[in-house]
């Protein structure tokens, strides 16, 4: 299984000219669309992109979902990197919920905040990673393949999460399927409160700390990955298995922390939610981040800068897009589906497409 | 004038910035077996695959049986009578021989009927060129000879008049090739034109009536085989007086170095691929392990290397037992450690990263080197060092550390390689066909460092299915054959013949 | 006894649009094309069936239709995979989103209910069938419900599938020249190339059937069994088809084999839900869901024998020398 097969053109046009490429065909596509049921695509636009970045609560929103989706595509991407797929991103944060939100319900009349979030990050990563083990121990051990297995966990993860938020861990009382609220030790600072501390006053948005927090995971994702040993371990695996039994790399391991890695950078896409948004678990709170996060690797080409600007388009998409499905009844907010859709299909599927074409005019350029 | 079954005029063929094939001239005569012999990479396998309809030539005229032919693809190739026994087989394993046959020529819709004739048929196809085989057998099952043997009927079935037979020895034993031969000599009795392409000058002195060889996407000579000796093909395929000795001086050996006492792989199936292995390797000496790709060579240098656990047997290294060593890591990670270096004989498969830089190269396999790396972080500076070192030492061209090893030749990736073992200063070189796809220049330099690090009092053991170098190299040569040692000579007594009834012994799995 | 009988009629019922997507990914997989974008296409169809039912009033129309939406799927993906040597998985994943984004959007806009399609009027959906004598035969011991209770009262859909499509895909993929074909690109797409075959034009035909196969399955769901189109409603049933398809070892009868069991574990959790069995009590309807994707995960891990996929499976054929 090899992914992402290097390319032969500059990085830097790989990381910006590539994405604007298949961003511009997916628009171009849903633009049609648009135009069939009768709506103004140019106007639609408009109101999306007025939606995400025209004012500041839309800002928020956006950026929030960006956060979300930087998690999930550096776990995707994580994944990439050893040759894999993790398909399996919206199972891992499910079960990095439940870490999350047995961990709180522990701890959180006991512990002081600057204890329980740390605990919670460590909860969230390790049931996130768990979750991700048993199919990449499949994988390498008896060669299930992870695709497929990944798929199955999801699904197993909606019965289970099912299963216990409906019986066990619901609110007493209530009717819908949902956990109590989290005590406040457990709340992640929101970002109007943290500026505010500094004298910036923003609006209320459910933006939080977990931004920060994936601002640091990208960091930390470049060095590991492009500069430690690991990462070399890591890149050899997933460009070519058989040199790297050669070399003496521990394969098998290399898969399973790549998995575990990549579960557990999927989990904490569910501290933004839980902790820094919702602050009480609720069923199918994922959504579908884990498979935007596919499209954003894609879109990044698994590179944290790629990533970065992928997460905030398609944060930009999404809180656009319910803007939109506001401002226009007629279109609902599934739209975004459809860009996400042909996203991932010019990106990762038909990128010989455009590559052989940029190819071209970088050769002439010479 | 005999009638000419193909004729090649001005042929072109390039990728890219490469030409395979330039202006080339060829007329294949008909009832002939026609030799096309030259080195890897001389364009015979491209000038073939034209005829076969894989690739349009540039340029150029192909006449089949005197008329104007274009041959857009297999099946107008396979139309105008012209079969093709690939040096890959080209077979579906889960398959009979009677589906694998008739694949692509089914008659009908319905199988059934297509099954019934093709049985007919192939009776018919035993009794004329004596190709046994079972016709119900799953194919995956069969060994190599028979499985050659289906390619063969295959193409008979689908009416070739032409026989394009790409490297065919290059899973035979001597025995097995000569019986192939005699196939090819009955064809030729029948009217059937053979076109053998190799190189090895052994068998188209044998087998064929005409030659041409071929040397750098060109063709330079067409003679009768009669007309020329090994030395003179050897010449034209070279093209300068070609020195096919080593200097070598004699050395005494020191102490063993490796030592393997009954050593057994057994695979999953049950095949035994290893049986009883016994050979010790001394500093300073080199020992040769020649035999036909297939008969377990490749097993025995996993073993050593520690990338495949053996099922039983000792293995001594130094004096230290390495099979009573615990280890955390991989295997391979600790014999490294422990000095052995190890070049695979699938360079482009093992030994690099073809999508890493040159810099990255350098540390596969010593990506631990404390040399290199700060804690978990490498430093860049020391790997590109590290990288330049290797090229100056091994004139690794072109001279770019930060360039990407898949942009390299072959040559020079090889360099690479065996640059970055010999680097980590092993006691004990492992080493799998060294000069694979490598060109003349870069055969002479490799070939000369393995003399320096023997002379330096290392111990080597080569394993390679080039006759010729295990000849000229080794202090000692063990032979292989059906996963067993059948015999051990010394360098400078051994010749061809003997080495070759050694290579046919043991039994078959 | 009755229990029984209803079972093992819905049973058979619940198994047909495995079945079809089944049959459908084995056409496409043995040809050496991984599809994963099976549920995508079952539910373009179920929305493509349903409105063309509604609009014209003929459920045939509306199979049509369905098909023809899951062909186009099926064929992009064959132009990803097969002509640009795409990733076949990401390809697979793309049909889906863009089906769970599409399906909606031209829902919401041409028929203003939320993203579903109106309800379809008896003469515009599949009727249920009553087979001749079910009647008179039903008392007869053993045969007679047998007959009337789990054979009989099937749509068309039921029968055509179980009794024509089945028996014609085993024998084309078998018997036929195209299946045999068909089989070797999947092992080894270079000896079918160097045998004079095409094989992109194996690999498109392969994934045509495979669309015409999604199309009836997603009409089942919409136009007989719920009567509209409700969005997500194939609710991961084309990746049950798939976990049949490995389960049965990319054999058309035991992928059969599998759908029914799957069939039966859903038939069964409905039927069980809030109802305490013996000993055990009550049986929440999430543990006998999961069944179906545990079974195949312990297939995969080769704990219920071995799975081995078509060889050149995945692999995008490229001409090499």
């Amino acid at each position: 299984m090899k992914f992402g097969q290097p390319s032969t053109l500059p990085r830097w046009a790989q990381l910006t000219i590539l994405p604007a490429l298949n961003i511009f065909a997916a628009l171009l596509v849903t633009g049609l669309v648009t135009w069939l049921i009768g709506e103004n695509p140019l106007e639609c636009l408009k109101l999306l992109i007025h939606g995400a970045f025209g004012y500041g609560e839309g800002i928020g929103y956006t950026l929030f979902y960006t956060t979300d989706f930087i998690f999930t595509g550096l776990a995707v991407a994580a994944a990439f990197h050893a040759g894999l797929f993790n398909i399996g991103g919206e199972g891992q944060a499910y079960l990095a919920g439940l870490g999350i939100t047995l961990t709180v319900f522990a701890f959180d009349k006991v512990l002081p905040f600057w204890v329980l979030m740390p605990l919670c990050l460590i909860a969230a990563m390790a049931f996130g990673a768990a979750w991700a083990y048993i199919p990449a121990w499949l994988q390498a051990k008896r060669g299930s393949h992870i695709v497929v297995t990944t798929i199955m966990f999801n699904f197993i993860s909606y019965s289970l999460m099912l299963y216990l938020i409906g019986h066990q861990l619901i609110e007493p009382g209530s009717q819908n399927p949902t956990t109590r609220e989290f005590g406040q030790n457990a709340w992640m600072p929101a970002m109007q409160d943290i500026l505010a501390g500094i004298g910036i006053h923003i609006p209320n948005t459910p933006l939080n700390g977990s931004f920060f927090l994936a601002l640091i995971a990208c960091v930390a994702f470049y060095l590991v990955v492009w500069h430690s040993r690991w990462g070399y371990e890591l890149r050899t695996v997933g460009t070519n298995e058989h040199a790297a039994r050669y070399a003496g790399m521990n394969v098998t391991k290399i898969i399973v922390l790549a998995m575990c890695a990549s579960g557990a950078l999927a989990g904490l896409s569910a501290v933004n939610e839980l902790l820094g948004s919702t602050h009480r678990m609720n069923v199918l709170f994922t959504n579908g981040i884990g498979f935007v996060g596919v499209a954003v690797a894609l879109m990044g080409r698994n590179h944290p800068v790629g990533i970065f600007l992928s997460a905030l388009l398609f944060g930009a998409l999404t809180q656009g897009g319910l803007d939109l499905s506001f401002a226009k009844p007629m279109i609902t907010r599934e739209m975004v589906l459809l860009i996400e859709g042909l996203v991932i299909l010019f990106c990762g599927g038909l990128e010989n497409l455009f590559e052989p074409i940029l190819a071209m005019f970088f050769k002439r350029g010479k | 004038m005999t009638d000419l079954a193909i004729e090649l005029i001005g042929i072109c063929k390039s990728f890219g910035a490469v030409a395979a094939n330039r202006d080339i001239d060829m007329k294949v005569a008909k009832g002939s077996i026609h030799g096309i012999i030259g080195e890897n990479g001389a364009g015979k396998s491209t000038l073939m695959s034209i005829l076969y309809g894989y690739y349009q030539a540039d340029t150029g005229t192909i006449r089949v049986n005197g008329k104007d032919a274009h041959i857009r693809n297999s099946q107008e190739a396979i139309r105008l009578g012209i079969g093709m026994v690939h040096q890959h087989f080209m077979l579906v394993d889960t398959f009979t021989v009677l589906e694998n046959i008739i694949l692509g020529a089914e008659g009908g819709l319905v199988l059934k009927r297509g099954i019934q004739e093709a049985r007919a048929h192939l009776k018919e196809l035993n009794r004329e060129y004596g190709l046994e085989v079972d016709p119900d057998a799953i194919v995956g099952k069969l060994g190599v000879g028979l499985q050659q043997r289906v390619e063969i009927l295959k193409a008979l079935y689908r009416g070739a008049d032409v026989l394009i037979l790409d490297e065919p020895t290059a899973v035979l034993t001597p025995q097995e090739a000569d019986h192939l031969f005699r196939i090819l000599r009955t064809l030729k009795e029948q009217g059937k034109t053979v076109i053998l392409i190799t190189h090895k000058l052994r068998e188209v002195l044998e087998a064929t009536d005409n030659v041409s060889v071929m040397r750098g996407g060109q063709m330079v000579g067409n003679v009768r085989t009669c007309d020329v000796d090994r030395a003179a093909l050897a010449d034209l395929m070279v093209g300068r007086k070609v020195n096919l000795q080593v200097d070598k001086a004699q050395r005494e050996p020191g102490e063993v170095v490796l030592s393997v006492k009954d050593l057994n792989l057994t695979d999953r199936r049950g095949v035994r691929l290893l049986k009883d292995i016994n050979l010790h390797v001394r500093a300073g000496e080199i020992v040769g392990i020649a035999g036909v790709a297939g008969n377990g060579q490749s097993e025995l240098l996993e073993v050593l290397a520690g990338m495949v656990q053996p099922t039983s047997g000792e293995i001594v290294y130094k004096g230290q037992n390495l099979g009573t060593l615990k280890y955390r890591q991989p295997k391979a990670a600790v014999l490294r450690r422990l000095g052995i270096a190890h070049v695979p004989e699938d360079r482009s498969r093992e030994g690099l990263v073809k999508a890493f830089s040159n810099y990255e190269n350098a540390i596969l396999g010593y990506q631990c080197d404390r040399s290199v790396c700060k804690g978990p972080f490498y430093s860049r500076k020391a790997l590109v060092a590290r990288m330049n070192t290797l090229i100056k030492q091994f004139d690794i061209r072109p001279d770019n550390p930060m360039l990407r090893v898949g942009l390299l030749s072959g040559g020079n990736q090889q360099k690479v390689v065996l640059a970055r073992e010999i680097y980590a200063n092993p006691d004990l070189l492992l080493v799998g066909q060294p000069t694979r796809g490598v060109d003349i220049g870069a055969i002479e330099f490799i070939h000369k460092r393995l003399i320096e690090l023997r002379d330096a009092g290392k111990a080597v053991l080569l394993v390679s299915v080039e006759l010729e170098e295990i000849m000229s190299l080794s202090d000692r040569i063990l032979v292989m054959a059906g996963g067993q040692i059948t015999g051990e000579m010394a360098g400078q007594e051994a010749t061809a013949p003997a080495l070759g009834l050694l290579m046919g012994g043991g039994d078959k799995h | 006894m009755e229990q029984w009988i209803s079972l093992l009629g819905s049973t058979i019922r619940v198994s047909t649009p495995l079945v079809l997507a089944s049959l459908a990914g084995l056409f496409s997989e043995r040809s050496g094309v991984v599809d994963i974008g099976l549920e995508g296409k079952m539910l373009t169809s179920a929305f493509a069936s349903a409105a063309a039912a509604y609009v014209t009033g003929n459920p045939w129309l509306g199979l049509m239709a369905g098909m023809f939406a899951a062909i186009l799927l099926s064929m992009m993906h064959a132009l990803v995979s097969v002509t640009y040597n795409g990733n076949q998985l990401i390809s697979g994943m793309a049909v889906n989103t863009i089906a769970s984004g599409i399906t909606p959007v031209l829902g919401l806009a041409w028929f203003q209910q939320g993203g579903n399609s109106p309800q379809l009027d008896d003469v515009a959906r599949f009727q249920d069938i009553t087979l001749p004598f079910a009647d008179s035969i039903s008392r007869v011991p053993v045969v007679g419900p047998i007959y009337s209770g789990i054979l009989s009262g099937h749509c068309i859909l039921v029968y055509l599938t179980f009794l024509v499509v089945l028996p014609v895909v085993t024998w084309v993929v078998y018997r036929s020249r195209f299946g045999l074909r068909l089989r070797a690109v999947g092992e080894n797409p270079h000896a079918a190339d160097t045998a004079g075959i095409s094989v992109a034009r194996v690999r498109y035909l392969a994934l045509l059937c495979n669309g015409m196969l999604c199309g009836m399955a997603g009409t089942f769901l919409s136009v007989y069994q719920t009567g509209s189109f409700i969005k997500e409603m194939t609710a991961g049933k084309g990746f049950l088809a798939l976990a049949a398809l490995i389960f049965g070892k990319w054999r058309p009868a035991y992928a059969m084999l599998g759908c029914l069991l799957f069939a039966f574990a859903d038939s069964v959790q409905i039927r069980l839900e809030g109802v305490p069995l013996p000993i055990i009590g009550e049986i929440p309807s999430q543990f006998i869901q999961v069944i179906p994707y545990v079974l195949t995960v312990l297939l995969l891990a080769g704990f219920v024998g071995r799975a081995v996929a078509p060889k050149a499976i995945g692999i995008p054929f490229v001409k090499s020398r």
